[in-house]
């Protein structure tokens, strides 16, 4: 498989790269118009689910800067996503600390989470971390269903969040207010990522990922990295969590099983195997497809509720054979190819 | 003491469940160095075909073995359909291609047989065997198929050639084609045989923790725990590493945490067994040349 060419562009610098840089910008700069017009334009619903698409970005970098850029394979971040989304329900509910304020405890303590949990997962080679985080995933609900912890997490019947108004007398609804939050904590952690992953730790990262044992004879330390990187991609999902928790309003250890986890996954390959931006789109499928998938239940009946783990499941198999890199790679190799198919062929 | 040895006894029957479904990936580690993801829902999947033959009337042991037969199939045609493609893929990817097969079995089960529980009969009689006041005639069954699995899986690889061919395949695969080994049909043979026997677990299973798409996944996890407390690459060691998950996971969701939280014994044994001694108790330990 080719994931997607993420040489630093430092490495890469060539007069041509000022052209896509400009394009780069001008793709930021119409994201941003769109990203910020859309609550005005949007009914409370549809941006609710926007909101929802931006949580997913977020945990989906996480687990791209982990799967997709360190090659550790986690089929579990819906664990950490589920400890993010209670540590700020808990927080909420049972300590009366203001929602905003719950988010960096999220962050401490997935990130601690995760880095304890990637100090054994050091000594597991890829299948064998697939296999322990999956077993973490399948695990979660019922972990979080446990007798003893009830007092604080409710049980299975969940914790329920009021939902925030704006602050400081903005004139926006809940709805508005909450997207915008959510926009500026993904500006904030998709900025972060890009700048670890431009720089010398995302040349470690990769290096570690590509050869570890030349890693290592560059003096790059594996196992810090390795469990720095999985504390650092625990956080992203933490954080995701804790915003699904405000933004949703309840938490439930329904909503957190093996699908979850699953989803996390097929949103790192649509988007692309290490690639930043390209996972919004793996979130925009992640959130749409099972929603419009049940829409058309009135077509299907009862079994639509199949439809989108057989979409997930044909398409992960087909993208691993098709296009591997994912949409961003797609992007990326595309004006090549239609140049390639549409300029004319060379005179002999 | 008694509520103890009937705890002992119903892990055990399931504990034969975990092994046999152990022995299935056991057998495409083996032949791959590959975890099928997708095995618990092949199992679930050949399941269904089995409870929808017997709906249509056909007699419990036709329809048991045109299940397996079926399942045999079709564990090579996806090897050789979907998997080969992947055969040089790097593990992210063959993993991404396993989670897409387990997706696909579970929810084309969800869909044409629907999310509701079904129940699934025993084949063995009623009355209790031998006096034996410990398990129900199924559990008892259970361990007695668990078995009989075992004897027929060992006679195949020990006594027949196209066993001693595909366990020259999976060993030695360079030198097996120059002998004249088809490596490549081992190899689906291999996955043939591994979805065969997962759909005997799945029909053990079934009568005891009833038919639903999702029955196996618990399942699998422990499958995969007792896969690796033996040692994954030993197919004694995962027989028996299954039996002793199946009496942990009762005693401890007795005794210990509760019934509730039992797949997290699964996850401690999992991370457990690969932290302390990833080669399991019976396996070799992987050693690979830098």
């Amino acid at each position: 498989m080719t994931i997607a060419d993420d040489t630093p562009a430092v490495l890469s610098a060539k007069p041509a790269e000022g052209e896509a840089r400009l394009w780069g910008r001008l793709a930021l700069g119409l994201f941003y118009a769109a990203a910020l017009a859309l609550p005005f334009l949007a009914s409370g619903y549809h941006l609710f689910q926007y909101s929802q698409v931006l949580i997913y970005a977020i945990a989906l970098v996480g687990l791209n800067l982990l799967t997709g850029y360190n090659g550790q394979i986690s089929l579990g971040h819906g664990a950490f996503f589920a400890l993010g989304g209670y540590t700020t329900a808990i927080l909420v509910t049972r300590f009366g600390v203001p929602y905003w304020a719950t988010l960096p405890f999220a962050c401490v303590i997935c990130f601690a989470a995760g880095f304890l949990f990637g100090l054994p997962a050091l000594r597991l080679g890829g299948l064998y971390l697939a296999l322990a985080t999956f077993a973490l995933a399948v695990a979660t609900p019922q972990l979080l269903n446990f007798k003893g912890f009830d007092a604080w997490t409710g049980g299975s019947q969940g914790l329920l969040l009021s939902k925030p108004h704006a602050p400081f007398g903005l004139p926006l609804t809940p709805d508005q207010w909450l997207y915008f939050l959510c926009l500026a904590c993904a500006s904030l952690l998709f900025w972060a990522a890009a700048n670890l992953v431009r720089g010398r730790i995302g040349r470690a990262i990769v290096a570690i990922r590509d050869h570890p044992i030349a890693a290592e004879t560059m003096g790059i330390n594996i196992s810090f990295y390795k469990a720095m990187c999985f504390g650092v991609s625990a956080l992203y999902a933490g954080v995701a969590g804790g915003l699904a928790a405000i933004v949703v309003g309840f938490v439930s250890p329904d909503s957190f099983g093996l699908f979850l986890s699953l989803s996390l996954l097929v949103g790192i390959v649509v988007g692309g195997l290490a690639s930043i931006w390209g996972v919004l789109f793996g979130a925009l499928f992640v959130e749409f497809v099972p929603n419009y998938a049940d829409q058309l239940s009135d077509l299907f009946g009862e079994s639509a509720k199949a439809l989108p783990g057989a979409i997930y499941g044909v398409l992960l198999i087909a993208l691993m054979y098709l296009m591997p890199s994912g949409v961003a790679g797609a992007l990326k190799t595309a004006p090549r190819f239609l140049s390639r198919l549409f300029s004319r062929p060379k005179q002999v | 003491m008694t509520a103890f040895l009937h705890q002992i006894f119903s892990g055990l029957a399931m504990g034969g469940v975990y092994a046999i479904l152990a022995l299935a990936l056991v057998m495409i580690y083996q032949a791959t160095h590959l975890v099928n993801f997708a095995q618990g829902e092949m199992a679930m999947f050949s399941t269904y075909i089995a409870w929808d033959l017997i709906d249509r009337g056909m007699p419990y042991p036709a329809a048991f073995l045109l299940a397996v037969t079926l399942s045999f199939f079709g564990g090579m045609a996806i090897e050789r359909i979907v998997i080969r493609p992947f055969a040089q893929a790097p593990v992210l990817t063959i993993v991404i291609v396993f989670i897409g097969l387990l997706l696909i079995f579970n929810s084309v089960a969800g869909w044409r047989y629907s999310y509701t529980i079904k129940t699934f009969d025993s084949p063995f009689p009623s009355g209790r065997w031998f006096g034996n006041s410990f398990m129900s005639s199924h559990e008892s069954g259970a361990i007695l198929v668990t078995f009989v699995v075992l004897a027929l899986v060992y006679a195949f690889f020990r006594f027949t050639p196209l066993g001693l061919a595909m366990r020259a395949a999976a060993q030695n695969p360079a030198s097996s084609r120059l002998v004249g080994i088809k490596v490549g049909w081992m190899l689906a043979i291999g996955w043939g045989l591994a979805a065969a026997i997962g759909a005997v677990a799945g029909m053990m299973a079934a009568p005891i923790v009833y038919l639903d798409p999702n029955m196996m996944l618990g399942i699998l996890l422990y499958a995969f725990a007792g896969a690796i407390l033996g040692g994954i690459d030993n197919p004694w060691g995962a027989v028996v590493g299954g039996f002793m998950v199946g009496v942990l996971e009762n005693i401890a969701g007795a005794y210990l945490v509760g019934p509730e939280i039992k797949l997290s014994v699964a996850l401690v044994i999992i991370v457990g067994a690969l932290v302390i001694r990833p080669s399991g108790l019976f396996g070799r330990p992987l050693v690979t040349r830098v």
